[in-house]
């Protein structure tokens, strides 16, 4: 059986469930039909707002990871480097690892507009995964290969593009791939509470306010949507960047 | 010439080096012979400034060493060329597919090490210490898998370089095939044999 063939039998059996349970509890208000989330979801594709929204919450929550992105590589070379950083970095980046969402989501409503706490955000979940993950792969790089670097007399930029860089590139953009998707639903997760004009995590808040459950619905299925061609556009674009030869 | 004076050296509890004496000529072809793990490549490693004795003194009256590692030690994501090219100045780039030809790897240049065969990475390595030239070759165990006929090719081009040699090897063949002096050695820790 091929593939997309299983893939479209197994929405269409879920599809089946989600009808029956919605058929059943009879209530549009807990649980409303396929039917009519796909009514409200094509309903709010014919709105402008419904993009403006959808495009804001992308580039806010991508601007966070890009700047989460940059941060982790840095404090990664840091730590890496100078164990004066590790020392002043790493439990401040265990904490911020071990500290719920929440949390800082609150803090940085105090601190900063409501517009940059969904960036700021994704900002806060992406860091520690890249620093970690690039951290590790730096140590890890083979020392025969320092070694040889060292007998050829390879300069540093020489040792960085030619050894370093194609030992951590894979752990890295595996890293990037995971975070992308962490990013994403942090972000989201704090334009619900932060409730910045046009945003993605608005709109859930305030469907749930109204009781528009079809809408709230409507809305998460975005925001998966997305999820999902963001995930696989950053598969896509890191594994291209892998199978470069250098 | 090596000058190595009473050196001493080990890695945790083990012995390498015990206050351990040598000079090397500082020309020719030299192979250095002893069993496996007596120490011979520790001394390459100290000669070639990768470690540094725990005591004594090294003086080393080369200013450029090249070093043939015991393993291969190619870049992976390199193709032949590039891995050879990597050592080399950048107005000397094509040096090396001229080398790697010479060595029998004309037709190799743009393959990966992974697709090479042992024999074909030996002969990367020993292109990439060639190209990058120095007065010095430090050679561990080079023809490590190769045939004998090509191990005849191989040495007689090397000699051509008219560099001085150091050459770690196990095989009475191979030390035959130099023709230049040989050191015996023993240990650990590393001593002179007979």
């Amino acid at each position: 059986m091929p593939r997309w063939l299983k893939t479209a039998l197994a929405a269409l059996f879920w599809l089946a469930l989600w009808s029956a349970a919605a058929l059943y509890v009879s209530q549009e208000l807990i649980l409303p039909s396929p039917i009519s989330v796909l009514g409200t979801l094509l309903e709010l594709c014919g709105r402008p707002e419904f993009w403006k929204a959808a495009l804001l919450s992308l580039l806010r929550i991508f601007g966070g990871f890009a700047a989460g992105t940059l941060l982790g590589t840095l404090l990664a070379v840091l730590t890496a480097r100078f164990e004066l950083m590790d020392a002043l970095f790493s439990p401040l980046i265990r904490i911020v690892r071990a500290t719920p969402v929440a949390s800082f989501i609150i803090l940085a409503l105090l601190w900063m507009g409501h517009a940059l706490v969904p960036a700021f955000m994704a900002m806060l979940m992406v860091t520690p995964i890249v620093w970690e993950s690039l951290r590790a792969a730096i140590e890890a790089v083979d020392p025969e290969l320092l070694e040889m670097a060292f007998i050829y007399r390879f300069g540093s930029l020489k040792r960085i593009k030619l050894v370093y860089i194609p030992s951590v590139l894979s752990p890295y953009a595996a890293s990037l791939a995971t975070a992308v998707g962490l990013a994403w639903k942090s972000g989201i997760a704090a334009e619900v509470l932060s409730l910045p004009r046009l945003a993605i995590g608005t709109n859930l808040y305030y469907s749930k306010i109204y009781l528009e459950t079809p809408s709230l619905f409507a809305w998460t299925i975005v925001v998966i949507l997305l999820s999902f061609i963001l995930e696989e556009l950053f598969a896509h674009l890191l594994g291209k960047g892998r199978k470069k030869r250098w | 010439m090596v000058r190595i004076r009473d050196v001493t050296l080990s890695f945790g509890d083990k012995l390498v080096l015990d206050r351990f004496s040598i000079e090397l000529p500082g020309e020719g072809v030299i192979c250095l012979s002893g069993p496996s793990g007596c120490g011979k490549t520790t001394l390459f490693r100290l000669i070639a400034g990768l470690i540094r004795p725990q005591s004594g003194e090294i003086s080393v009256g080369f200013n450029k060493i090249s070093y043939m590692f015991q393993e291969d030690r190619l870049l992976p994501w390199l193709s032949a060329l590039k891995n050879v090219e990597a050592v080399l100045p950048p107005g000397e780039k094509d040096r090396a597919g001229l080398i790697l030809s010479e060595l029998g790897l004309g037709g190799e240049l743009h393959a990966l090490p992974s697709e090479l065969s042992g024999g074909m990475k030996r002969r990367v390595a020993l292109a990439r210490a060639l190209a990058f030239g120095g007065d010095l070759l430090l050679l561990d165990e080079p023809f490590t898998g190769l045939e004998q006929e090509l191990m005849e090719k191989l040495a007689a081009y090397i000699q051509k370089q008219r560099r001085t040699i150091y050459v770690i090897t196990h095989s009475e063949k191979e030390i035959e095939l130099w023709g230049g002096g040989t050191i015996r050695l023993k240990g650990p820790p590393l001593r002179l044999g007979e």
